[in-house]
C-alpha cells in the first residue's frame, strides 16, 4: 500500500500517526513500544519484520529529551514505518524495554545508542559499551557532551576547538 | 687496502700473466664505513609492519600493488608480525580505542625502527578535531617522516618513503 | 598408555585488531577447543571516529565531507545516501543529469569496492597475484575518479542539490574505453578463481546461514542474496532513477562464501551494463539544482593547477554583481537552512543497506545525522557464522562479509 494507506491504517491502531515527505512516523510511549512493535511485525498487512536501525537523538531542553527512533522495513510490501519513543531527561539514565527478543539485530543497535546516549534498554542480553573505550566517562552523543578537540594556533591567532567557534 | 696474499697465488689464476694488485684492490673492493654500509642495507630492505587502519591504508595497498610499487625498494612484503617489521606506516585514523594497541605494537617492534605518519588523520587528527580520535600519533610514538594528505596519493607515500631512506642514510649509526 | 595428563581446556584467543587480514581494525576474541571455534566476541570501536558528532558542528554542504569518509571504500554511496536525505528534506531534487552521473559513479564505485573485496579476500585466502589484479582494475577506477572529481577516495563530488562540478571532456571516452576493458579481465578473475580446487575448498560450503537467521540479524546486501532473498534496494525501493535501468540482481541460493564471491562478482557485470546505460542517456544539461539559497555557489572547473574556481566566476562575483558576492559569502560561510524534520534515506551500498537518518531543526548545520552502516550490522553475523567451524574458516567467512570498518565504527 502507498504511504497516505498505510498511514490511514496505522492510525487505526495507533493515536499518533504522522505522515510527511513519503515517510510514515508513529510515536509511543515507552511503555507501549513492546506491543507496538509486536503489532507492527506480527499483522500480516503490515509485516515489518526487518529492523532497519534504532538510533536516538538528544533534544536538551525539551521534555521528553531522548527520542529514539526505530526504523521498519517489510520486506514483503515494500515499505518503511519509523517508530519514536520520547524518553524523559528524568530519570537518568533513561530506560525503555529492549527490543531484541523480537529483532535480533537490536543487539548491536541498542548497544550503540547506549554507548553514545546512554538510554539503558531492559530486557537487553548484554548491555555494554560497543565503540568507546569500556572506561570512558560520559556519553558523547549527548548535546552537552563537548565536541571536544584541540585549539590551533596560527600566525599569532587562537582558533579554539570546532565546538566552540561558533559559526 | 694492501691485499695480503698466500705464497704461491696470483691474482688472474695460476697461469697467465699476473695483474697489478693494487689496481684489481681498488676496482672490485668498496671502501666505505661500516656504519654507511649497514644505514644501506636497512633502507634497503626496510620491512612495513602491517599498521593500515581507515582510507590511507587503501593508498598503501594501492602503493604496494602493482601500479605504483613498493617492491621496488624491497618493501612489498608487510610483515604481520611486529617484531619482523622495521617500519611502521600508521595509515588512517587512531581512535582512543586504538592508541594503546598502537603503542604496543611499537613497542614489540626491535631496534632499529621507523615510523612513518601517513595521512593528516594520524599526523595530527585531520579533519576529525573531536572526541573521539588521537589527535597525532606523534603524541604516543615517535615519528620520522609525516606524509600530509586525506589520503595521500601513492606517490606522497612513495617520497615519504624516499625521504625516510634518505634520513636513514644521513643518520648512519651503529645500534 | 598411561594418562598424558593433557589437559582439555578451551583457549582464548584474541585476534586483532592490528592482523594480517586486511579486513580493517576487527578484533574478535575467540574460544577455541583446539582448532574448533566455541564461542566468539566481535569488539569494534577501533575505528571510531566521531563522524555523526562532527557533523552537527558543520553546514549541511560541509556535512559531505565527514560523511563520505565513513564507508571509505564506497564513498560516493555515503555521499549519494547523505545529499538525497538533505534534498528530501528541503524539497528539492537534482536535475536528471546529475541524477544520471550519480548513478554512473555509485556503479563504478561499487566495482571498484567489489575489486577491493576480491583483492583482500584472495590475499586472505592465499590466491595473493588476486591481490594485485584486482588493484590493476580499481586504479583504472580511480584514475577515471581523478579525472572527474580531482580525488581518488573521498571525493565529496556527490553535494546537496547536484554535483559539485559537472563532467569534464574526455571522462565519457575515458569511461567507455573502461568499460570495453573490464569484461574481459573480470573473466580472468573467474578463470583464477572459480574453478580453482583450494579456492573451492576454501569457500564451497562456507559460513552457511539460514536466510531466516540473516534477516532477523538485519544484514542485507551480496550476503542476503547469495542465500536466496533477492533484496536490492535499488529494485525494491528505487532512488535516483534506478527504476529506469535495466539490470538483474544476481541471486544464489547455496549461502556460503563461495556463492557470496559469485553474487559479487555477477553483480560488477550487472553495474558495467548499468555504467554503459547512464553513458547513453547523458544528454546536456545542469549539474546543479537553479536555486541560488541552495545551489553550491562556486562554479569550479579544471584549470592549468588542478580544480579551482572558474575564473569567469570570480569575475562575475567580484566586478560585476554585489548580490552574488554576498550570495556566495552567505552559502560558504553559513550554509542554507533546511526546514524543520527528519528523514532515513537508504542505498544500496556494496555493503548492503546503507541509511542515513537525517533530523533538522530548521537551522544551517544538522542536528543529528546518523548513519546506519551495513557493516556494523552485518558483523553481527560473525559468531552465528564461525561457532562451531574451524580457525581457518574464520577468515574466509569474515571476508565474505566485506567489513568495512570505517562503516561499522563511524
Amino acid at each position: 500500500m502507498d504511504t497516505p494507506a498505510l498511514a490511514q491504517r496505522l492510525a487505526q491502531r495507533f493515536p499518533e500517526v504522522l505522515e510527511a515527505r513519503g515517510e510514515v512516523t508513529i510515536t509511543v510511549e515507552a511503555d507501549e513500544l513492546a506491543q507496538a512493535l509486536l503489532h507492527l511485525r506480527d499483522e500480516p498487512d503490515l509485516s515489518f519484520r526487518f529492523l532497519s536501525d534504532v538510533t536516538c537523538t538528544d533534544w536538551p531542553g525539551l521534555d521528553p529529551r531522548y527520542w529514539l527512533a526505530y526504523h521498519l522495513l517489510s520486506t514483503e510490501h515494500r515499505q518503511r514505518v519509523r517508530v519514536k519513543v520520547g524518553l524523559p531527561p528524568e530519570p537518568d539514565p533513561p530506560r525503555v524495554a529492549s527490543a531484541v527478543p523480537l529483532f535480533p539485530t537490536a543487539n548491536w543497535l541498542e548497544r550503540e545508542v547506549f554507548d553514545f546516549y546512554g538510554v539503558v534498554f531492559e530486557g537487553h542480553p548484554d548491555l555494554r559499551r560497543i565503540e568507546m573505550p569500556e572506561d570512558w566517562v560520559g556519553h558523547p552523543l549527548r548535546k552537552d557532551h563537548p565536541l571536544a578537540g584541540v585549539n590551533t594556533q596560527y600566525k599569532g591567532a587562537f582558533i579554539p576547538p570546532p565546538d566552540r567557534r561558533g559559526l | 687496502m694492501p691485499v695480503q696474499r698466500l705464497p704461491g697465488t696470483r691474482l688472474g689464476g695460476t697461469d697467465g700473466p699476473g695483474v697489478d694488485e693494487e689496481q684489481e684492490a681498488r676496482r672490485g673492493v668498496l671502501l666505505t664505513t661500516l656504519g654507511r654500509a649497514v644505514a644501506w642495507a636497512r633502507k634497503n630492505s626496510m620491512w612495513p609492519a602491517t599498521f593500515g587502519l581507515a582510507c590511507c591504508a587503501i593508498e598503501m595497498m594501492a602503493t604496494g600493488a602493482a601500479d605504483y610499487d613498493l617492491s621496488r625498494w624491497g618493501m612489498e612484503i608487510f610483515r604481520a608480525s611486529p617484531r619482523q617489521a622495521d617500519l611502521m606506516i600508521v595509515a588512517g585514523r587512531v581512535s582512543q580505542k586504538m592508541g594503546p594497541v598502537l603503542r604496543r605494537i611499537y613497542d614489540q617492534m626491535p631496534e632499529p625502527k621507523w615510523v612513518i605518519s601517513m595521512g593528516v588523520c594520524a599526523s595530527t587528527g585531520g579533519m576529525f578535531n573531536n572526541y573521539g580520535l588521537i589527535q597525532g600519533v606523534d603524541t604516543i610514538v615517535p615519528v620520522d617522516i609525516y606524509v600530509p594528505g586525506c589520503p595521500p596519493r601513492p606517490e606522497m607515500l612513495m617520497y615519504g618513503i624516499l625521504r625516510l631512506h634518505a634520513k636513514v642514510q644521513r643518520e648512519a649509526r651503529i645500534k | 598408555m598411561e594418562d598424558l595428563g593433557l589437559r582439555e581446556e578451551t583457549m582464548i584467543i584474541n585476534m586483532g585488531p592490528q592482523h594480517p587480514s586486511t579486513h580493517g581494525v576487527l578484533r574478535m576474541v575467540l574460544e577455541l577447543d583446539g582448532e574448533y571455534v566455541v564461542a566468539c566476541r566481535p569488539v569494534l570501536g577501533y575505528l571510531h571516529t566521531g563522524i555523526e558528532k562532527n557533523t552537527e558542528y558543520r553546514t549541511w554542504q560541509q556535512g559531505v565531507t565527514f560523511v563520505t569518509r565513513a564507508d571509505y571504500l564506497s564513498p560516493f554511496f555515503n555521499e549519494a545516501a547523505y545529499c538525497l536525505a538533505v534534498e528530501r528534506l528541503l524539497g528539492i531534487e537534482a536535475p536528471p543529469r546529475a541524477q544520471v552521473i550519480r548513478v554512473m559513479v555509485m556503479e563504478l564505485n561499487r566495482i571498484a569496492s567489489h575489486l577491493v573485496w576480491l583483492a583482500t579476500t584472495g590475499l586472505e585466502l592465499g590466491a595473493i597475484s588476486m591481490m594485485l589484479y584486482g588493484f590493476r582494475e580499481r586504479e583504472e577506477i580511480l584514475r577515471i575518479f581523478e579525472l572527474i572529481t580531482g580525488l581518488r577516495m573521498n571525493h565529496a563530488y556527490v553535494r546537496v542539490g547536484g554535483l559539485v562540478m559537472d563532467l569534464p571532456d574526455g571522462a565519457e571516452e575515458r569511461i567507455r574505453d573502461f568499460l570495453k576493458l573490464m569484461p574481459g579481465r573480470i573473466h580472468e578473475y573467474e578463470e583464477l578463481l572459480s574453478g580453482n580446487p583450494i579456492w573451492r575448498q576454501r569457500t564451497v560450503g562456507i559460513g552457511q546461514v539460514s536466510p531466516e537467521v540473516m534477516l532477523g540479524l538485519g544484514v542485507t546486501g551480496p550476503l542476503l542474496r547469495a542465500a536466496g532473498i533477492p533484496w536490492d534496494l535499488r529494485k525494491e525501493l528505487p532512488y535516483c532513477g534506478y527504476e529506469t535501468y535495466e539490470f538483474d540482481v544476481p541471486v544464489r541460493t547455496e549461502g556460503d562464501c563461495f556463492a557470496r564471491y559469485e553474487v559479487r562478482v555477477e553483480e560488477m557485470r550487472q553495474s558495467l551494463r548499468i555504467v554503459e546505460q547512464c553513458l547513453d542517456r547523458l544528454t546536456p544539461g545542469p549539474a546543479m539544482v537553479e536555486d541560488p539559497k541552495i545551489r553550491w555557489p562556486a562554479q569550479l572547473e579544471v584549470g592549468p593547477d588542478g580544480i579551482g574556481n572558474s575564473p569567469a566566476y570570480v569575475k562575475h562575483i567580484m566586478e560585476e554583481s554585489m548580490e552574488a558576492l554576498i550570495n556566495h559569502f552567505k552559502i560558504v560561510t553559513q550554509g542554507f537552512r533546511v526546514p524543520a524534520g527528519e528523514v532515513y534515506q537508504a542505498v544500496e551500498s556494496p555493503r548492503g543497506e546503507l541509511g542515513h537518518y537525517v533530523v533538522s531543526n530548521g537551522s544551517n548545520r544538522p542536528y543529528r545525522v546518523h548513519i546506519r552502516g551495513p557493516s556494523f550490522v552485518n558483523l553481527q553475523l560473525v559468531p552465528t557464522m564461525i561457532v562451531g567451524k574451524l580457525v581457518a574458516d574464520v577468515i574466509a567467512c569474515v571476508a565474505s562479509l566485506d567489513p568495512v570498518m570505517g562503516d561499522a565504527d563511524r
